[in-house]
């Protein structure tokens, strides 16, 4: 086993009745490394991270998480792992205090007292300890979540799509404190649906309807994708939109608030069947980088119709 | 001004978006449909206030032909079952205060000699009138069928005495409950009532609780074991019952003047297995639901039958057989024997084992019931 590698697993699989939710699922994850995990709803990112931090049993596979067995070794994977919910999990009728010193006991930590004070006071939440966890603001929740997983001080952060619903400056906030948290030697493996936030992450993977399809880092994941990309600015979009979608160089066709993204896999076949309307003047084509989200729209586009 | 009219259309899409949802909640459209047809059926048929075919033991100390009419003639009130000869009057004491008879009738020595003298013997018939409703018919039939029987037997020889006033002198004792008081009854049984009702509602709550609100899965994910959070949020309701029970007692002994005949130290046994037996199937409950309302709903099911067909409502010998085998699967059916014994007839624990192993038997199939579904949900 590679040491510097906190989660390692190969073939992993997940049925759920006749569903199978996750596909041969394959993932490396280095130490100190913030890793994006992507993908559209019910992709089986959530079933993922439950099977690596010991929730759910794989049907089949094998692999480690922090060098332990994710099969047979779940107990102490729980203990060095830390996992926020995707959905608020902690108790609302219990206030702040409680809520922590709970999670604290759970793990049996030693001077639990002043280990509950301090993650208080670092969430600068002193004055509000005793706050019902459920009067918190959407926010503060995720905060004080993040803090409770904390707790125990796990080598391994699972965070499974933390910052929805929270608002932009929350969430610079919270990635602030990914980022301090991975400079102290902690790896995360965090789910996201948010593309500036992917950006944030060291490397990415995206998993589509149970499989993985694409990982590296932003611009490895870009470039593996070889997409060719013009930025469209002018009048008449929404009608240029509907006669590039139907020729065949055209992969996709997005709209970015006053541009189009037009993107194609063979740059050459692009560039070929766009030039009447390029030609035409009424708007202004630039080449341009593939974005990201040029390439998820385009991976998922892809794989939309194999799942049904 | 038209937006604030009333719509039909709109009222009309509320009426059939409810009607998808609750079609869509398969266990409460069961429950709909369930309640009623099962409910009715069974307790439509199996609920009688006028219970007949009680077991009865005969003690014989005279063998003459007029304790067979005797016997014959209480028989045929429709209301006395003979089921056993007891050879003493302590064999019979030991058959009533197990429950395992309702009415002990004896017949003295001397008997037929006494009558046909026309010293109007005494005929003594035991009752146990722990339940009041369940002898109070039987007990008013008494007289007149005897007078009846006898005057046809005593025709001819004996012709005058069949004319007078009654020609044996019934004595009916009731057993434990002297003066038929009916919250003698109930009060006992209300404990099983409630602790039936709140430790199957409260723990089938508590699990569904966690699952709803999300919080289950961060209880997983830290390094607890199944049977930590299983037992873990079982005990406060275990005290909860102690509570009750508590509570209850003070309210039976002090406001109803209910007599504590038996131990006390039995008496917790008891309540903390039948607690148990509850606890059991209340996380069952909350294994098989989806969420706290079908958890309530599943309480809600259990618990009228055990109201209905425990005996605590209505005598349980005046069930049919059927019915009484349905109630006989049930914890409070052998719960009330338990606690009705203890309190009111000083029962002690070897008589008692006959109604705490059906409590035991609920229990283990309730609980690889509760194991199977519990599997299933983790993964």
């Amino acid at each position: 086993m590679n040491a510097d590698l906190v989660v390692d697993v190969q073939g992993l699989n997940k049925h759920f009745g006749p569903r199978h939710v996750v596909k041969d699922f394959s993932l490396q994850v280095r130490r100190g490394e913030i890793f994006g995990f992507l993908g559209p709803n019910g992709s089986g990112k959530t079933t993922s991270i439950r099977m690596l931090c010991g929730l759910l049993t794989p049907d089949s596979g094998s692999g480690t998480c922090l060098g332990h067995d994710v099969i047979r070794e779940t107990a102490s994977i729980k203990r060095e792992v830390g996992y926020m919910t995707q959905r608020f999990s902690l108790w609302e009728d219990l206030t702040i205090r409680e809520n922590l010193d709970f999670v604290a006991r759970m793990y049996g930590m030693r001077q639990r007292r002043a280990v509950v004070d301090r993650a208080i006071d670092a969430l600068g939440l002193g004055s509000r300890r005793d706050q019902l966890a459920g009067s918190l603001s959407g926010g503060w929740k995720q905060r004080v979540a993040l803090a409770s997983c904390m707790l125990h001080e796990p080598k391994l952060l699972l965070l499974d799509e933390p910052t929805a619903g929270v608002d932009p400056k929350a969430r610079r906030d919270f990635w602030e404190e990914i980022h301090a948290l991975a400079a102290t030697g902690i790896s995360v493996l965090v789910s996201t649906h948010y593309m500036d936030e992917a950006e944030r992450c060291h490397r990415l993977a995206y998993i589509a309807y149970g499989a993985l399809l694409t990982s590296g880092t932003v611009d490895e994941v870009v470039a593996q994708q070889g997409l060719s990309t013009w930025t469209v600015t002018g009048s008449g979009l929404p009608q240029l939109q509907e006669q590039l979608e139907s020729l065949d160089g055209v992969a996709d066709v997005t709209q970015f608030g006053n541009a189009l993204h037009v993107s194609g896999v063979d740059a050459a076949a692009l560039e070929r069947d766009t030039a009447p309307l390029r030609a035409n003047g009424a708007q202004r084509w630039e080449r341009s980088e593939p974005t990201l989200e040029d390439v998820f729209i385009h991976l998922m586009r892809d794989t939309k119709d194999n799942f049904q | 001004m038209n937006a604030r009219r009333f719509s039909w259309t709109r009222w009309v899409s509320i009426v059939i978006k409810e009607f998808i949802q609750l079609k869509r909640d398969r266990l409460t459209f069961g429950m709909i449909v369930g309640i009623p047809v099962i409910q009715v059926l069974l307790f439509g048929f199996a609920i009688n206030s006028d219970p007949k075919s009680l077991p009865t033991a005969l003690v014989s100390l005279d063998n003459g032909r007029y304790t067979r009419t005797i016997v014959s003639a209480l028989a045929n009130t429709g209301y006395f079952r003979f089921v056993r000869e007891a050879t003493s009057m302590e064999e019979a004491d030991l058959l009533i205060e197990r429950g395992q008879v309702q009415f002990v009738v004896t017949i003295p020595a001397g008997f037929e000699r006494a009558l046909v003298r026309g010293d109007r013997p005494q005929l003594l018939i035991e009752a146990d009138a722990t339940d009041p409703s369940a002898t109070g018919n039987a007990l008013a039939a008494v007289n007149q069928a005897l007078a009846t029987a006898l005057a046809h037997d005593l025709q001819g020889v004996t012709a005058d005495l069949a004319s007078a006033p009654p020609t044996v002198d019934v004595r009916i004792q009731r057993r434990f409950n002297p003066e038929g008081i009916t919250a003698f009854n109930i009060v006992p049984g209300l404990l099983g009532v409630i602790l039936t009702m709140t430790m199957v509602l409260m723990t089938g709550l508590a699990m569904t609780r966690e699952r709803e609100r999300g919080t289950f899965e961060n209880l997983l994910a830290t390094p607890a074991l199944p049977v930590e959070v299983m037992t873990g949020k079982i005990v406060p309701y275990i005290l909860i019952g102690l509570i009750q029970v508590t509570l209850a007692l003070l309210a039976a002994r002090y406001i109803f003047s209910v007599p504590i005949e038996g131990s006390l130290l039995l008496l917790y046994g008891v309540v903390l297995v039948f607690i148990a037996a509850n606890l059991t199937l209340g996380i069952t409950f909350s294994s098989i639901a989806r969420n706290q309302l079908q958890a309530m709903q599943m309480t809600f099911f259990f618990f009228l039958p055990s109201i209905l067909l425990s005996g605590f409502m209505f005598p349980f010998r005046g069930m049919p057989e059927w019915a009484q085998v349905i109630g006989s699967v049930l914890p409070l059916t052998h719960f009330l024997v338990l606690v009705r014994g203890i309190l009111l007839k000083g029962t002690s624990l070897h008589e008692l084992y006959s109604s705490i192993w059906p409590i035991f038997a609920f229990m283990g199939a309730i609980l690889l019931l509760g194991l199977r579904f519990y599997r299933k949900t983790l993964d």
